[in-house]
């Protein structure tokens, strides 16, 4: 019998979690790459419609944003629950939109000036109205290059 | 003989590593940056706008019930890509408008071929913005549709559609070389089927 005594401490020898910080930290660095940290915080809804037939933008720094859709449940009692326009970290009116995009333009590099693109991040709730007169706003600046930024996908996603 | 330093103890390096991974997991919005690229006009209004044949205008309306309407006709959002693809590969035209390529029902009331044929895309201020971009991709797939298909009957060679050769022209790892070999046969095809989509102001609603 004695010969299938276990050892006196007879526990199975501890797995050895030694190599967790390191997949851990596998991981930490992929978010780290993978992550862009937002420049400005959204105020508005902005659930983008979704489209297949896309294009990427071109790089970060040759980019405007405009963000359109209703303000987010937070602000909507002090600035109402019809969409508005947000630029950096404000709400705007159609007419600043015109401003914003010239001092923006300013801002950049002199040989980016030219290869601007104006990306229109607009909720999907949004009624054209208001985008028509951004691109009325736009076209007064001649910034003419847009962008419709949608999610990927199918246009049945779209109800 | 040196003395054997206690090891230290990394136990804690774990909790750490989860800690900063779960800020960044938190943290992180993986931003979307794709989107349909588009060309305003520019705002002078042309003095003399040139004529454009009735048959050469491909009218879709998108009006304030979000209901479609594609030569005043209402249509279903799914049919809109193959009507637009009928329209622009019509090839209608005679004598010099006609188009070689065209592998449409060369129907005379259709457009002439399809660097003639606009579409037209309208709305009203109360067309909800996804139902309009819904449209405006359908649009632009009719006229990847047909780029696609010339693409691959022209370069077969190439292996690839004219969206992936475009993918691959405006990606920034592809080497020179290859974009230089691309970038003629992309025009050649952009020459074939221009996109002619021209975003009219929106119509009053009363």
């Amino acid at each position: 019998m004695s010969k299938f005594k276990k050892k006196k401490d007879g526990d199975l020898p501890a797995i050895s979690t030694a190599s967790l910080p390191d997949i851990v930290f596998m991981l930490l660095f992929f978010f780290m790459v993978a992550t862009v940290m937002r420049d400005n915080t959204l105020m508005v809804t902005n659930t983008l419609p979704a489209a297949d037939q896309i294009k990427k933008l071109d790089k970060k720094d040759r980019v405007i944003y405009i963000y359109a859709g209703k303000p987010s449940v937070r602000y909507q009692d002090k600035y109402g629950d019809q969409p508005r326009i947000q630029l950096n970290d404000k709400f705007a009116v159609v007419g600043d939109v015109g401003a914003y995009i010239l001092s923006e333009r300013a801002s950049k590099r002199e040989e980016l000036q030219n290869v601007l693109t104006t990306a229109l991040k607009v909720d999907g709730e949004t009624n054209m109205g208001l985008i028509s007169d951004i691109k009325q706003e736009l076209r007064k600046v001649n910034a003419l290059k847009i962008n419709y930024t949608t999610r990927i996908g199918d246009y049945t996603q779209n109800k | 003989m040196a003395r054997k330093s206690p090891e230290v103890n990394a136990g804690s390096m774990a909790d750490i590593a989860f800690l900063l991974l779960i800020f960044f997991l938190v943290t992180t919005t993986i931003e979307t940056d794709s989107g349909i690229n588009r060309k305003l006009p520019p705002m002078e209004e042309l003095i003399d706008p040139p004529i454009i044949k009735e048959r050469n205008i491909f009218t879709v309306v998108v009006n304030k019930n979000n209901d479609i309407l594609v030569e005043e006709k209402p249509m279903q959002l799914s049919d809109v890509r193959q009507a637009a693809v009928e329209f622009l590969d019509n090839g209608g035209g005679v004598g010099e408008e006609a188009c070689d390529y065209c592998k449409g029902s060369k129907d005379p009331s259709s457009s002439d071929n399809p660097d003639k044929a606009i579409i037209s895309l309208k709305n009203d201020r109360e067309t909800d913005y996804k139902v309009y971009i819904s449209v405006q991709n359908e649009l632009v797939a009719a006229y990847n549709q047909l780029r696609d298909r010339e693409f691959t009957s022209l370069y077969p060679d190439q292996r690839m559609t004219y969206v992936e050769a475009d993918k691959m022209y405006t990606d920034p790892r592809t080497s020179l070389k290859v974009k230089a070999s691309l970038k003629p046969k992309l025009d050649v095809l952009k020459k074939m089927y221009p996109q002619k989509l021209s975003e009219a102001e929106p119509s009053k609603t009363n």
